[in-house]
């Protein structure tokens, strides 16, 4: 067991103590029961808040651990989304095959953004101007997508429906001995639950390599961390297309979950919900992202249902305040200051 | 022959006016401050709404103009005393805050006023040149974005708040040991850049249909003139917004109004892959 935890656990994440994997268990014990406690409706839904933190920790990857501002998510959310519904519906897509289409819309994405990232990265734009750009491609992309409205805008037989989105693609469907089992509901929240355990621990793998602390040592000082002798652009360039590619998935699994995708959700408001949900939870921590994603998720969706004006109007308030008050974000504060306790429990 | 040569250079005028007012604002604050203003948007929304509520009651289109600008202006100052001044050393911060701003304002003003309003018309008429007509109102706005890089270049060059501006942008901490008092001449900065947002609304406001989340016409081409600009206003705004225009009056012509949007990106991108500077660091580093 020891070896597998020391390739958990490390100096990039918080959380790697018998307490935390404690609650970790705990945590998971309780996500496996929850569907036997709720109705299928809810069930469904938590999937849905579940899929969206990808792009959050994608988010924080790239930015929280290597320094890069990206204000590009839901652009690649958003593209995977249409090219999922494109490969899907002009093939009919049943049973296996529609992972594939998912795989395919992952793939297209990670396309677009190693194609953007190298113009970026390799052009060393960095800082400001690497959320602006990204920030900018992504209003032009939801702008490209709004304006498709007409029987042109088509490829196959997938029309784009501009500005009210495509629709019409198939659920995933896994296949099951002689039968698909279509991934809705209660079969979707644990399809949605396994995969964000094993993309949640994969990146614990990731950050605590060595491949991590020379992202952390890029986000702290790319000069001097290319003087050791490393290829900071390199570096850059492939944890930009992991963080956009999670993204990517998010927005895969969303068009599937929802057999829906609009340019809405590339465009503002939406492109700047993953920026709060990380700057809010705090960037520099993975754990802290997937929990105060979700809840923030949570949140807003309980407030949505009232008005989503004043669902946003407290989004927004909240990123002035985490930027005002604790830059580094509420969620990882609290896990620090738990860290702490937890410490002090252990040696008294 | 010349009717179409002038038609040609109408719609390049256009686009260079749309590109230069509406960037000429975010640019003020971020080549004085270093900050990105996300709620460039809403400073112009203010500037549309303001103008359109004084006609609506009245007041002569110019006269409404100039307290829409003054009023964008005036928020712009109460902004900069109460939050953005906490946040000059840290420009990633300073988005986001301003972020969080545009997000509450869009929403708030959506809740407020509804989600459309009734315009007010396009002044002037139209004027014929050959076989085609153009709409006077155009020229006056093309008129009023070379007038904002002559004041610009007058303001920075020629007098006192100027000479102390670039003294403080180029090196704070001297200017202050030299009695300028850096604290209001930033203040001031973001005071002009926000009536500048405040006078782009001002201007386009007869000219669209008014919805509160409209101040995203502007964002795009803003964000994409300032980033091939370059940190520099002076050197920097103008030219970017010839090589733009160029560039976005050809595609406008062949492939249409989205085609533009994205051709202009895909610049960007080429533009900052090779300048990353910016059209004024290369300038600057040539001349230097």
């Amino acid at each position: 067991m020891s070896p597998i935890l020391n390739t958990l656990n490390g100096p990039q994440t918080l959380g790697n103590g018998r307490f935390f994997w404690t609650g970790f268990v705990l945590v998971m014990m309780l996500a496996l029961g929850y569907p036997a406690l709720s109705d299928p409706y809810d069930v469904g839904n938590i999937a849905y808040l579940l899929l969206s933190t990808l792009t959050a920790l994608g988010l924080s990857l790239m930015w929280g651990y290597a320094g890069m501002f990206s204000f590009g998510q839901t652009a690649f959310f958003g593209v995977a989304g249409y090219t999922y519904g494109v490969i899907s519906i002009n093939l009919g897509a049943s049973g296996g095959l529609t992972f594939l289409c998912l795989l395919g819309g992952v793939a297209v994405a990670a396309l677009f953004a190693a194609l953007l990232g190298y113009f970026l990265i390799y052009g060393r734009v960095s800082g400001v101007f690497f959320g602006i750009v990204t920030f900018a491609t992504t209003l032009a992309l939801a702008a490209f997508f709004g304006q498709t409205a007409g029987p042109e805008w088509a490829i196959g037989k997938a029309r784009f429906n501009g500005f009210n989105g495509m629709i019409g693609m198939p659920a995933l469907e896994l296949p099951w001995f002689d039968d698909n089992v279509m991934l809705e509901g209660v079969a979707l929240y644990y399809f949605v639950l396994a995969l964000l355990l094993v993309i949640y621990l994969g990146l614990r793998v990731l950050v605590n390599s060595r491949f991590g602390n020379v992202l952390v040592a890029i986000r702290e000082d790319p000069l001097r961390t290319e003087l050791l002798g490393y290829d900071v652009r390199k570096y850059q360039l492939i944890t930009f297309v992991i963080g956009s590619s999670l993204a990517g998935l998010s927005g895969g699994l969303y068009t599937a979950w929802g057999q829906f995708i609009p340019p809405a959700s590339m465009g503002l408001p939406a492109a700047a919900m993953p920026i709060i949900w990380v700057a809010f939870s705090g960037r520099q921590d993975l754990t802290a992202t997937l929990v105060g994603t979700f809840l923030l998720l949570l949140m807003f969706q309980t407030i949505t249902v009232y008005s989503q004006q004043y669902a946003l109007i407290l989004m927004g308030f909240l990123l002035l305040i985490t930027v005002m008050l604790v830059p580094s974000g509420f969620v990882i504060g609290i896990g620090r200051l738990l860290g702490r306790l937890g410490r002090g429990g252990a040696t008294s | 022959m010349f009717a179409e040569i002038f038609s040609i250079a109408f719609q390049f005028a256009d686009v260079f006016a749309f590109l230069i007012l509406a960037a000429a604002g975010l640019a003020i604050i971020f080549g004085m401050m270093g900050i990105i203003n996300m709620a460039h948007g809403e400073f112009i929304t203010c500037g549309i709404y303001v103008t359109v509520i004084c006609v609506q009651n009245g007041v002569p289109l110019p006269l409404a103009q100039l307290i829409g600008a003054l009023s964008a202006g005036l928020v712009g100052i109460v902004l900069e005393r109460t939050i953005i001044r906490h946040l000059y050393h840290r420009p990633l911060d300073s988005i986001l805050a301003t972020w969080g701003i545009s997000l509450m304002v869009t929403q708030g003003m959506l809740i407020v006023l509804g989600s459309s309003w009734q315009g007010i018309g396009t002044p002037l008429g139209s004027f014929a040149v050959g076989g085609y007509t153009f709409s006077t109102y155009r020229l006056v706005l093309f008129g009023a974005a070379v007038g904002v890089l002559v004041g610009l270049y007058l303001i920075y060059m020629r007098t006192n708040y100027g000479v102390m501006a670039r003294a403080t942008m180029q090196n704070a901490e001297m200017a202050r040991a030299l009695g300028v008092r850096t604290q209001r001449m930033y203040a001031i900065s973001f005071g002009l850049g926000a009536a500048l947002a405040g006078l782009c609304g001002a201007l386009y406001a007869p000219t669209m249909t008014l919805i509160p989340t409209m101040g995203i016409t502007f964002i795009i081409e803003s964000f994409v003139t300032v980033v091939v600009g370059g940190a520099n206003v002076l050197m920097g705004t103008a030219p970017a917004g010839i090589l733009l225009g160029v560039v976005r009056t050809i595609l406008n012509a062949w492939y249409g109004q989205i085609a533009g949007q994205i051709g202009l990106l895909i610049t960007v991108i080429l533009v900052i892959r090779m300048l990353p500077e910016g059209v004024s660091g290369w300038l600057s580093r040539r001349s230097g």
